[in-house]
């Protein structure tokens, strides 16, 4: 039996591989079509200017995968993102601009954005992990509620006189590329790492795979399952910051609707929804697909009435596409 | 085969020949053939890999055979797209459920083919429809149970009359004592005599050989993909039998406790139980000194596997405490337990053993991912290294470190394993059912692992329901409803053991 068990994983392996980089070429693809139907596709400018669109959607992707490993998911992410950085700005700004008129300093703020992430992050993850309750219902209400409280808070105004620093992120470049660029390539880089090289990131794949053995393994299961909740908080607030910047105000409605493409984007890069699989790599690659869709359908000046639909079935058909270059269901 | 068939009488109730099949380039099954006369108890044994799972799946009609014929009472078997026909003719139970666990006994029993008018379903008839078929082959089970909550016994019961039910008369039941203790397997044996008193054949599959001469009357073996050997089970000894599937002489050999020296009187105490109380089991206190592997043995209700659980810490003790080398333990934390020097397999290896769509490098760090490197770096290369030599050590059969564990055989997964108990390199292994479906072979690589780590003095912990695992012990504490009953020291006779465990009188 030996000779012929070891015949087939090699060439599981093998296309391991290339199922890693199965995205690739759809992406390619995409990229030299872009490039056929609008001339200025191909440009410098506009090429950054998709990284620079994609940044915040990548920071809020990177979180939910890593809920997503885990095998829970996080529909409040989208909330986050416009609370965190409405309740920060709001901090700073004075009473005349709709903001809380304390006025403090500015970096208070921006802590303050991340800490309303991680509360967000904490409460989550006491509801699902600590309690036992349902991460479906559980995360939705929590987005309707963050939703509810920022519309309130705000009174459904858009929020201008942002600080600067409010909005460098997006508008500041290194090497002509936007430091949110930067900030979401690290930001993957360092997840990617992790999952990678680190006994954490490891220990994700395990929980998500089988949390029994996990916890048998001597795996913090619960502890590493809460964190991650924490993690995808702060990582959708500095989203919800970086975005915050590109837009350039905060309107009330920030975020709103940015799970379907969060999603979207997961599944497309690999990410199971049941979790214990998935790569970074190919998170971003969902994200990428993703930003050069938007892009193309923004320079292809779709009447704007007829955008959702358009963007909605071409993300079915990223989907169907990517499920026949990976092999792999997508469940 | 043919010479099995006496000459004019009744045609086989299947029959395979020469069958084979391929999965790209492994050879599942090649040019086997199987006969199954009426009435009898087929047994179809060999190691995990030999192939019996791909012949039941072409018998039946799961897949096609790409070479050779199948036939059923002497007709070809119908095309694999007709289902119907297929269900009329055999059936199989498999170790894992095919209920729907939501449902009731009564709707399992009759899905997408409930009674009723043509647009609404009949509850009333459903059940009594239900009731009428259990009573008729004596199933006692309440049909309003969801059969998600019935025990394993009662649920392999609920299915064998489902497969009644479509009409078919042949039943295939795959490993159905697997999971069941002694008394049901018992059960399940006088309800298959009864059912094949009924007319009602059997294909049955075990890796346990005793049960082979309990309740088949012939005997296939396979081995490599191949047929080596069909006999009435009387005229083949258990050591032959043992002989044709290892395709090598000599049974199965576990080193006897009793066969090696004493344990010296004055070795250390290595975990110290300390009137534990748990969930079913009360008041337990024993010792387990270094060099020493303490058995323990009973029936699944006796609370024995809830009591190894609460050692290594999965499970919280209401009462009482563990200690290991007289340091009490944090209860209820399986990490405190390891940083103490405790390694374990867990009970179910698909349940708690392992994460099946990792990599066997990944599974067999789960428990060392923190000192592979500083800071917690647990780079693959790391990864590969521990499992490079664990492949090696434990002589798991794999392409590589980076296969994924749920493409190798029970066998092999057992040992990824216990490669990652002992990766810790542990001073106490706690081992739950550690031979629980693998082969004859590779039960005997795992517990000669086990021996070679109480000769390097460390503590072992085994519990378990087979006696080749309990042989280790030095001694063997019995349980029942969640006390300790009896202890047995090495070299207890089978008959003791087992009269202790079902809590007999063998001598009065």
């Amino acid at each position: 039996m030996t000779d012929v068990l070891v015949a087939s994983p090699i060439r599981a392996k093998r296309t391991g591989w290339l199922r890693e980089l199965a995205l690739l070429p759809a992406l390619v693809v995409l990229i030299l079509i872009g490039g056929l139907v609008n001339d200025s596709f191909l440009s410098f400018d506009n090429l950054i200017s998709v990284l620079g669109a994609s940044a915040a959607l990548a920071l809020v992707v990177l979180g939910e995968s890593l809920v997503l490993i885990t095998g829970k998911f996080d529909l409040s992410l989208e909330s986050t993102v416009g609370i965190a950085p409405a309740l920060g700005a709001m901090l700073v700004i004075p009473a005349l601009s709709a903001g809380f008129g304390t006025e403090l300093p500015t970096f208070v703020g921006l802590v303050a954005i991340l800490v309303v992430g991680a509360v967000v992050g904490v409460v989550n993850a006491f509801l699902i992990i600590k309690l036992q309750l349902n991460a479906f219902i559980v995360t939705l209400a929590m987005q309707i509620v963050l939703r509810g409280l920022l519309v309130g808070a705000t009174n459904g105004k858009t929020l201008f006189d942002l600080p600067e620093s409010f909005t460098n992120l997006s508008t500041a470049t290194f090497l002509s590329l936007p430091m949110s660029v930067w900030l979401a390539g690290i930001a993957f880089a360092i997840a990617g790492w992790v999952l990678r090289y680190h006994r954490v990131g490891r220990a994700l794949y395990a929980i998500g795979g089988n949390r029994e053995a996990a916890r048998a393994a001597g795996i913090r299961v619960d502890r590493i399952s809460m964190m991650v909740f924490v993690v995808a908080g702060v990582l959708a607030a500095l989203g919800g910051l970086v975005l915050t910047g590109y837009v350039g105000a905060l309107n009330a409605g920030q975020g709103s609707g940015m799970v379907f493409t969060v999603f979207a984007a997961a599944v497309i890069g690999g990410i199971s929804l049941d979790g214990g699989r998935g790569t970074m790599f190919g998170a971003l690659t969902g994200v990428l697909l993703i930003g050069v869709v938007q892009n193309l359908l923004t320079l292809s000046q779709v009447p704007a009435f007829w955008i959702q639909s358009v963007y909605g079935g071409i993300i079915l058909v990223a989907l169907i596409i990517s499920r026949f270059a990976s092999g792999k269901s997508q469940l | 085969m043919s010479e099995l068939l006496p000459t004019g009488a009744t045609a086989s109730v299947v029959s395979a020949h020469g069958v084979g099949r391929r999965y790209g380039p492994t050879v599942a099954l090649d040019d086997v053939s199987l006969t199954v006369r009426p009435g009898e108890s087929h047994a179809l044994v060999g190691r995990n890999g030999a192939g019996k799972s791909t012949l039941v799946s072409l018998i039946t009609g799961l897949s096609k055979p790409d070479t050779g014929t199948i036939e059923f009472g002497g007709e070809p078997a119908p095309p694999i797209s007709q289902r119907e026909a297929w269900r009329s003719r055999v059936a199989c139970v498999y170790q894992y459920s095919t209920v729907i666990p939501h449902l009731t006994v009564a709707e399992n029993l009759f899905l997408n083919r409930q009674s009723g008018g043509k647009f609404a379903i009949s509850w009333k008839k459903l059940r009594t429809q239900s009731r009428e078929l259990l009573d008729s082959w004596g199933v006692e089970v309440d049909v309003d149970t969801p059969a998600g909550e019935l025990s394993v016994e009662d649920r392999q019961f609920v299915e064998i009359a489902r497969a009644l039910s479509y009409g078919a008369r042949f039943i295939v039941l795959d490993e159905p004592t697997a999971q069941l203790d002694r008394q049901a397997i018992e059960r399940l044996f006088v309800r298959m005599r009864d059912l094949q008193a009924a007319g009602v054949t059997f294909l049955f599959i075990s890796h346990h050989l005793h049960e082979v001469y309990d309740v088949c009357q012939a005997v296939t073996v396979l081995r490599d993909a191949r047929h080596v050997l069909t006999a009435p089970v009387t005229e083949l000894s258990r050591a032959e039998l043992v002989d044709a599937m290892t395709g090598e002489q000599g049974g199965l050999i576990v080193a006897d406790a009793a066969s090696r020296e004493k344990l010296a009187e004055d070795s250390v105490a290595s975990v110290t139980v300390d009137s534990l109380s748990g969930d079913s089991f009360e008041n337990v206190s024993f010792q387990l000194r270094r060099g020493e592997v303490l058995g323990f043995a009973g029936s699944n209700a006796s609370g024995k596997h809830q009591l190894a659980e609460t050692v290594y810490g999965l499970r919280k003790p209401s009462a009482g405490r563990v200690s290991v080398a007289g340091k009490a333990l944090e209860p209820g934390d399986v990490l405190a337990a390891m940083r103490a020097g405790i390694g374990c397999v867990p009970r179910d290896r698909h349940h708690q053993g392992l994460v099946l769509g990792l990599s066997i490098a990944d599974n067999a760090t789960m428990s060392i991912l923190d000192r592979l490197g500083p800071g917690g770096i647990a780079s693959p290369a790391a990864r590969t290294k521990v499992a490079t030599k664990a492949v090696a050590d434990y002589d798991i059969v794999a392409a590589g470190p980076d296969e994924p564990v749920s493409s190798l055989s029970g066998g092999n997964q057992q040992k990824v394993v216990l490669a990652r108990s002992l990766a810790s390199d542990p001073n106490v292994l706690v081992l739950i059912n550690p031979t629980a479906g693998v082969d004859v072979k590779s039960k005997q690589a795992l517990l000669a692992v086990v021996d070679r780590v109480r000769a390097e003095g460390k503590a072992v912990l085994i519990v378990s329901d087979e006696l080749d695992d309990l042989r280790l012990s030095d001694r063997v504490l019995v349980m029942r409803a969640g006390e300790v009953v009896a202890e047995h020291q090495a070299g207890w006779s089978d008959g003791d053991l087992v009269a202790d465990i079902e809590g007999v009188e063998l001598h009065d």
